[in-house]
């Protein structure tokens, strides 16, 4: 049995036929879409890596069955930056220095852009660390993350406050 | 995993019908239990049907005090409900503490309560505020719901569609999270409603989550945390794994419980 969706991944519209409903949508960005940036951790959603935004909202890719999202607006880490300006929480990561090896951040840094737009945790940092606990960093970077986190918060609240201004 | 077929349900009816026509056929909600078992092999349906994109499931409604919360809302929708914060804050808080972010996002009421698993949090909420489950066939009450460790009065092929109840004039959750799963070692949650209290626990009973009469009864009396000290919570009743022995459980649940009832004020 085959079967056929439609994703929009980072903006662009997206035709995917499946040969098997298994694929999930981790294995479906790495492997057909080659959007690698998605990392594969655990695989069974208890490290975060594989963190990506679908319709807005943080998920672990690899516990959704692609065939279960058509019509879905998914954005990876890849659909962050525009052009060569880097997205205020990955600069906020590198300013930080928010890793280390490097192979969780593309989900943290993910998880962080949800967290931020989901405006529960604002800038307090036991909220913020609660908000991350989805994600593990074996190298243990997580008091960069977490002031990360916040400096993002902060910046893209007077960004947003410039505009509406 | 097996192989499998995959079916999109677009009506509780469909749903039904499909599931009738599979062979070994599992309905997928959130799927937080269910794909990491088909991945560990655990499970191997013949057939998924899937309940994410019926409408009619999602979204909580309330009316007053009586509060209707469909099967397929999301722990997040359920923990950022307004509505619901104004009339029964302990569920949102419950909601909130379930997994992570990003179980919250993907996981749905339904689907932890029907999964039934002895350390969810859920089905101590559904026990504690009497929940009436309202399935595809029929209503049940919370009391007759819940049978053992995943073991449920559903059905072969049954749907849960809702949750109804009554809220509360105090109740509060709260629980010992295991530090990386986060799920409970021991979760009580305690409503107050008139003269009728009821106390639920999750993570701890070796049978799953129960009500603990002689805390209820205590709290009957005298509702404060210090009622509940001269309450025993039998050792023999609590299961025991790598990471608490049942006698370190049953102390678990009298402190949860007493913050509970702290919290619940």
């Amino acid at each position: 049995m085959s079967y056929s969706i439609s994703l929009t991944v980072n903006g662009d519209q997206r035709r995917v036929e499946l040969d098997d409903p298994r694929v999930t949508l981790l294995d479906l960005l790495r492997e057909r879409l080659d959007l690698t940036g998605t990392k594969k951790g655990c695989d069974r959603g208890q490290c975060g890596a594989c963190t990506v935004l679908v319709d807005g909202r943080r998920v672990n890719s690899c516990l959704s069955l692609a065939v279960t999202l058509d019509g879905a607006d998914i954005t990876t880490i890849e659909g962050l930056a525009d052009g060569d300006t880097l997205h205020p929480v990955q600069a906020a990561f590198i300013e930080h220095d928010g890793f280390q090896c490097g192979y969780c951040t593309p989900g943290q840094i993910m998880s962080a852009v949800g967290l931020i737009s989901e405006g529960h945790a604002g800038e307090d940092p036991e909220r913020v660390r609660e908000g991350m606990s989805g994600n593990l960093c074996r190298c243990a970077a997580y008091h960069g993350i977490t002031e990360a986190v916040i400096d993002a918060t902060r910046r893209m609240a007077e960004t947003s406050e410039r505009k509406s201004a | 995993m097996y192989e499998t077929n995959y079916h999109r349900a677009s009506s509780v009816d469909e749903a039904a019908q499909l599931m009738g026509n599979a062979g070994e056929g599992k309905y997928l909600a959130g799927g937080m239990t269910l794909i990491a078992t088909m991945k560990q092999r655990l499970a191997a349906p013949s057939d998924l049907i899937d309940l994410r994109h019926i409408g009619s499931m999602k979204g909580i409604t309330v009316n007053g005090r009586n509060v209707t919360i469909g099967a397929g809302t999301s722990h997040y929708d359920v923990a950022s409900s307004d509505a619901l914060k104004a009339v029964c804050p302990a569920l949102c808080s419950l909601a909130s503490h379930i997994g992570d972010p990003h179980v919250r996002h993907m996981g749905t009421i339904g689907g932890s309560v029907a999964n039934d698993d002895p350390a969810a949090d859920y089905p101590s909420a559904v026990l504690a505020l009497n929940m009436t489950v309202k399935t595809n066939k029929r209503e049940i009450a919370a009391d007759d719901f819940f049978v053992g460790m995943f073991e449920t009065a559903l059905e072969e092929g049954e749907i849960i569609v809702s949750f109804s109840f009554e809220a509360p004039d105090k109740a509060a959750y709260q629980k010992f999270p295991n530090p990386a799963s986060r799920y409970a070692m021991a979760g009580v949650f305690v409503a107050k409603k008139g003269s009728d209290v009821r106390v639920a626990v999750t993570g701890a009973g070796s049978n799953g989550v129960f009500r603990h009469q002689g805390m209820e009864a205590a709290l009957k009396a005298a509702w404060a945390p210090d009622a509940l000290a001269a309450v025993s919570v039998d050792a023999g009743m609590m299961m025991a794994d790598i990471h608490g022995n049942s006698d370190y459980r049953a102390n678990l649940v009298k402190v949860m419980a007493k913050r509970a009832v702290a919290a619940a004020g």
